[in-house]
């Protein structure tokens, strides 16, 4: 086993461009729970509108796209989050915060159906998803795309490196934003929405507005985090988006910490950091001779062995929850929340 | 830490579990590939006497399967591979005839250890799909089966709800476990179908003691947050998904028996094999038991009570750890077996859990959350509602295909939630 190179292999992609997609999944999470109390778990669903948002709106005309540029696609794509807090926020926003984890769960789900469904194929090219939308994302790329430029062991191509200084940039920018609002009074208001929603609306606050507010920002960061993927891997495929996609970006804030602005993006670089050592381990020893030859493992085992990081960052996170819910940076009295 | 140790031995029960199951899978072989022919022109009679040759990928020739009185045909397979069926025409009886007279071979992959089944319709062919009117009866009666088993596997979440306020987003995997274990049981230690299924009922009801005691019930007494409760649930979800896809892999696999019936009547267009009926009869037997159990028994009654309101119940002397615990059992023996009944016609699929979970949500929400029998009404109207939803079909852009149909689900939470967010039969008060 080269331990060299799977360390090489797990730091690049701990800040690599799939790392980002969880880091804005999990910022936008961070306003729903960590500041505001809502349970969204249909992440996913937020950032499969982002991702489809810009591969529909900018992919050509032949491929069934519209054939607009990739920036109009990127914005179509917020739009459509927007749209869809608040289809999601306005018969549950008003309910017990548990509604608000089914019908987000279900709708993730359910949009994941609808767009890898046969019935959709001329939209949304169904289960195969759509290709080819980001020509002209790569054109503006300073860095040369198909260049590797090396910065010591690591080797990122020039189109990874692109991606990822968007990816961080933005990223940068949603945590300054996210800062400033939760300085500001609109933040605090929030705060208090998660201490004692009755509370603040005592004091004459419109908490059900304020609620959708931040279902609407967190979202859009989600789709956000969709879109830049989309846009690396200049393919928008259904399956990206289970329900695992928005567990994954739960456990990087949980991790890092909710309600902090650092926890998200700390907690996705270790998080995605610890998730892609161990499918690189298990890549590397399923590859091994001792494994291939192993006569008492089932074969359907072998087959199935990129499931192993799953099994174990699944039984991570609950003993995360159970233990240190506040993760890394958080404060213990701010994680405990009740279903309101 | 107890609690530690407890998860620790759960996930190791669960793991080894599942482990010994498939490591009975190394006595393999028993592929085939068989089937049944019935004339549909007349009355679904037993076509005897058809001959079939199938030949394997290379085009070599396995052998010749000839059907008999029954109809019935099947041919063993020297191992895993494609295969493709070739009907002999020639051997047809006089007047029966295919419905497609092109389609005289058929291709086919066999995995290991499976039968394929491979038929060649005869009779007279419908011209194009079925209409509407036609496919009625039929679809209603599939969705009176999934109205049913959404119903039963959604008693248990309904019931934890009811008396612990927790979401599990874990349920839909006791459903695949059910079904998983009939499997193994089933296909890798031969035994039938419904013995099978009753030990894997009991085996659910064992998870949901081992769940309750090694895991919901001390996180209860740590009083973890509810939201801390679902993300546990959400962990222990993924975790059994991946454990199950590790030793079941992603196949959508049959029973060995059941998964090819003679119909026992025609519905309009579609044939209902007995295990339709089956399902039906003991699910509305089973369903029955549960409600009565609820209304009569000293046990059910305290599961209402506790559900209605935990701290009176606990203090006029009901044992709430106890009922609870009852509940979990009872709830994950329902499950699994929804689970089992599910995949008699659907075959077993790791996720299928998964996917009904949705429609219990939808089911439970439209019937009105923490109560047990509007829950189950809510299920099954539900269910039926979406079977019935596939026969939209106006047009080419106004229609609901099979794959679609849960995106009913959702509109059909988002709508109760805006109108009556308590459901049908809910009261006001749950809804907070």
């Amino acid at each position: 086993m080269n331990w060299s190179n799977l360390f090489v292999l797990t730091v690049s992609a701990a800040i690599g461009p799939e790392a980002v997609r969880y880091i804005l999944g999990a910022q936008g999470l961070n306003i729903h729970y960590g500041y505001t109390g809502l349970f969204n778990f249909g992440q996913a669903g937020f950032m499969a509108v982002g991702a489809y948002g810009v591969a529909i709106v900018s992919a050509s005309e032949q491929a069934g796209g519209l054939g607009y540029s990739v920036w109009l696609g990127v914005l179509a794509g917020l739009v459509a989050a927007v749209l869809l807090a608040l289809l999601m926020g306005v018969p549950t926003l008003r309910l017990r915060g548990d509604y608000l984890a089914i019908v987000t769960i279900a709708a993730s789900e359910i949009i994941r159906l609808v767009i890898r469904s046969e019935r959709f194929d001329w939209l949304t090219g169904g289960n195969s998803g759509i290709n080819g939308f980001a020509n002209s994302f790569f054109d503006a790329n300073p860095f040369d795309n198909s260049h590797r430029y090396e910065f010591g062991p690591f080797e990122y191509l020039g189109k990874d490196l692109w991606v990822m200084l968007i990816g961080w940039l933005v990223i940068a920018f949603f945590g300054l934003l996210t800062f400033l609002l939760m300085r500001s009074p609109w933040g605090r208001v929030l705060r208090s929405i998660r201490e004692n929603e009755d509370a603040v609306r005592s004091l004459g606050k419109n908490v059900q507005a304020y609620k959708m507010q931040a279902l609407v920002l967190g979202g859009v960061m989600g789709a956000v985090g969709g879109a830049i993927y989309a846009l690396y891997q200049n393919l928008a495929l259904p399956d990206d988006f289970v329900t695992r996609t928005t567990f994954i970006a739960y456990a990087a804030l949980i991790l890092g910490g909710a309600a902090r602005v650092g926890g998200p993006i700390i907690g996705g670089v270790i998080w995605y950091g610890i998730f892609a050592f161990m499918t690189n381990l298990v890549t590397e020893v399923s590859g091994t001779y001792w494994f291939k030859s192993a006569s008492w493992l089932p074969s359907i085992v072998k087959d199935n062995a990129g499931q192993f990081p799953f099994v174990f960052l699944g039984v991570a996170l609950m003993l995360l929850v159970v233990f240190r819910p506040q993760g890394i940076f958080g404060d213990r009295r701010e994680v405990e929340l009740d279903a309101r | 830490m107890g609690l530690t140790r407890r998860l620790v031995t759960v996930c190791t029960l669960l793991i080894v579990g599942l482990g010994c199951w498939s490591g009975l899978a190394s006595a393999q072989g028993g592929e085939a590939i068989a089937g049944t022919f019935l004339n549909r022109e007349d009355g679904n009679k037993p076509v005897a006497g058809v001959k079939v040759d199938v030949v394997d990928s290379s085009g070599k020739k396995v052998g010749t399967a000839v059907s008999d009185d029954s109809g019935k045909y099947s041919l063993d397979l020297p191992g895993p591979g494609t295969y493709t069926a070739k009907l002999q025409v020639g051997s047809l009886p006089k007047g029966v005839r295919l419905t497609d007279t092109k389609k005289t071979q058929l291709t086919v992959e066999v995995s290991e250890g499976r039968r394929r089944a491979i038929i060649f319709p005869f009779g007279k062919g419908i011209a194009g799909p079925a209409g509407a009117l036609d496919r009625l009866p039929g679809t209603l009666l599939d969705g009176v089966r999934l109205g049913l088993i959404i119903a039963m596997t959604a008693i248990g979440l309904s019931l934890i709800y009811g008396t612990t306020q927790f979401t599990n987003f874990a349920h839909g995997e006791m459903v695949t476990f059910g079904a998983l274990v009939t499997w193994f049981l089933n296909h890798d230690g031969g035994l039938p179908v419904l013995w099978s299924a009753l030990i894997a009922v009991a085996l659910s009801a064992v998870a949901g003691l081992v769940l309750d005691a090694g895991l919901w019930g001390p996180l209860r007494k740590r009083k973890t947050s509810p939201f801390s409760l679902m993300v546990v649930s959400f962990g222990l979800s993924i975790t059994l998904i991946a454990v199950y896809q590790l030793f079941f892999g992603t196949r959508n696999r049959p029973f060995t028996e059941y998964a090819i019936q003679k119909p026992l009547f025609s519905l309009g267009s579609q044939n209902v094999p007995p295990r339709a009926i089956v399902t039906i009869v003991l699910s509305v037997v089973v369903l029955g038991a549960v409600g009565l159990f609820l209304q009569r028994a000293r046990f059910g009654k305290a599961m209402r009570a506790v559900a209605d309101n935990g701290p009176l119940a606990a203090s006029s002397g009901i044992n709430t750890a106890r009922v609870v615990r009852l509940v979990w059992m009872m709830g994950s023996a329902l499950a699994g077996l929804g689970g089992v009944l599910y995949s008699l016609d659907q075959g077993v699929n790791f996720l299928e859990g998964q996917s009904l979970l949705l429609l219990m949500f939808a089911g439970i929400t439209l019937g009105g959350l923490g109560t047990s029998f509007g829950a189950a009404a809510g299920c099954f109207i539900l269910g039926v509602a979406i079977q019935l939803s596939t026969l939209v079909n106006f047009s080419e852009t106004f229609r609901v295909p099979p794959s679609l149909k849960n995106v009913g689900a959702l509109v059909v939470l988002i709508v109760v939630l805006m109108v009556r967010p308590q459901g049908v039969f809910g009261r006001r008060e749950r809804v907070g």
